[in-house]
């Protein structure tokens, strides 16, 4: 399976998650952010970081660099598209997701292992995870607090299109286990065909025993799936 | 010719930012404050002499970059 990362000046995530991708067996290529030709991708993963330094918005900047109209004609195509935090915050910028995500709630940049809860395993993202299966799982960012009109709120619940919620160690979906203040303690969403996903949380930070836990590896082996 | 576009949270999006320099100058004495959002200014200086295709254009900037108008709300004035 062919992955690209897509790198901006800024991005501090893109050699984790290519680490990750060829451990798991992906052919990956890094693609500068200038480049207009996207390579053959199955799988085009928009990295987490500070691109532009989060001037203007997080991600504003690098939603409308030149890669990205040849990202948004990959994924209207079909192509499977992944942002891990920063990329998250990109792909609403692009409007390839719906919504943005606005400062964390008590204004302090969080960086912990953190509880999420699968709740679509139905997706070519998740289908090696359990429905409702708990993970451990790192978030490191100051704007993570996910925000949506009421509208498409109630969209994505209908149509199943959470992907990860924030969590407790037991499950429970509260106040108090949402670390950024998240609209329904989102920490990932899905587009409507499913084909793309955006989470805060990294599941690249994830995949050896040796310094985190393996919680992540099945984000990418349902990908490989 | 000159314009300037104030960029702030619509009412209904939470502003902490503003919510602490509220809290702080409350604590500063400022009892009677009754409120305070926090947004951004930009300074925006076009080279074109009709003031509305330049106004045009401004807003057209708006839309493309400058304002999240999921969130934000903005207004632009001739300076």
């Amino acid at each position: 399976m062919k992955s690209s990362v897509i790198v901006f000046p800024g991005s501090n995530c893109d050699r984790d998650i290519a680490d990750a991708l060829v451990k798991m067996q992906f052919k990956n290529q890094m693609v500068w952010h200038k480049e207009t030709n996207l390579p053959k991708s199955d799988l085009i993963v928009i990295p987490g970081g500070f691109s532009y330094g989060d001037y203007l918005r997080s991600g504003a900047i690098a939603g409308k660099s030149l890669i990205i109209d040849e990202v948004i004609r990959a994924a209207n195509a079909g192509c499977l598209v992944l942002g891990i935090c920063n990329g998250f915050q990109i792909l609403t910028e692009t409007g390839l997701l719906q919504g943005t995500l606005l400062r964390n709630k008590h204004l302090k940049f969080i960086n912990k292992d953190i509880n999420i809860k699968v709740m679509n395993n139905k997706t070519k993202f998740t289908s090696k995870y359990k429905i409702n299966q708990i993970l451990k799982i790192n978030i490191a960012h100051n704007e993570g607090n996910y925000f949506t009109n009421s509208k498409h709120l109630e969209e994505i619940k209908k149509e199943n299109l959470i992907a990860f919620q924030y969590c407790d160690e037991k499950g429970n979906i509260n106040n108090d286990s949402n670390p950024n203040g998240s609209m329904e303690n989102i920490a990932g969403i899905f587009n409507s065909k499913k084909n793309i996903l955006g989470m805060m949380p990294h599941p690249e930070r994830m995949i050896d025993k040796l310094i985190s836990n393996t919680d992540g590896v099945n984000l990418f082996s349902s990908l490989l799936n | 010719m000159k314009f300037s576009v104030t960029v702030i949270l619509k009412k209904d999006v939470l502003d902490p930012q503003g919510k602490v320099v509220q809290n702080t100058l409350m604590n500063l004495g400022m009892d009677n404050l009754k409120s305070i959002r926090q947004g951004k200014f930009f300074e925006i200086e076009i080279d074109e002499k009709n003031q509305d295709i330049a106004q045009q254009k401004v807003d057209e900037m708006c839309k493309k970059l400058l304002v999240n108008l999921i969130i934000e709300e903005y207004k632009i004035s001739k300076i």
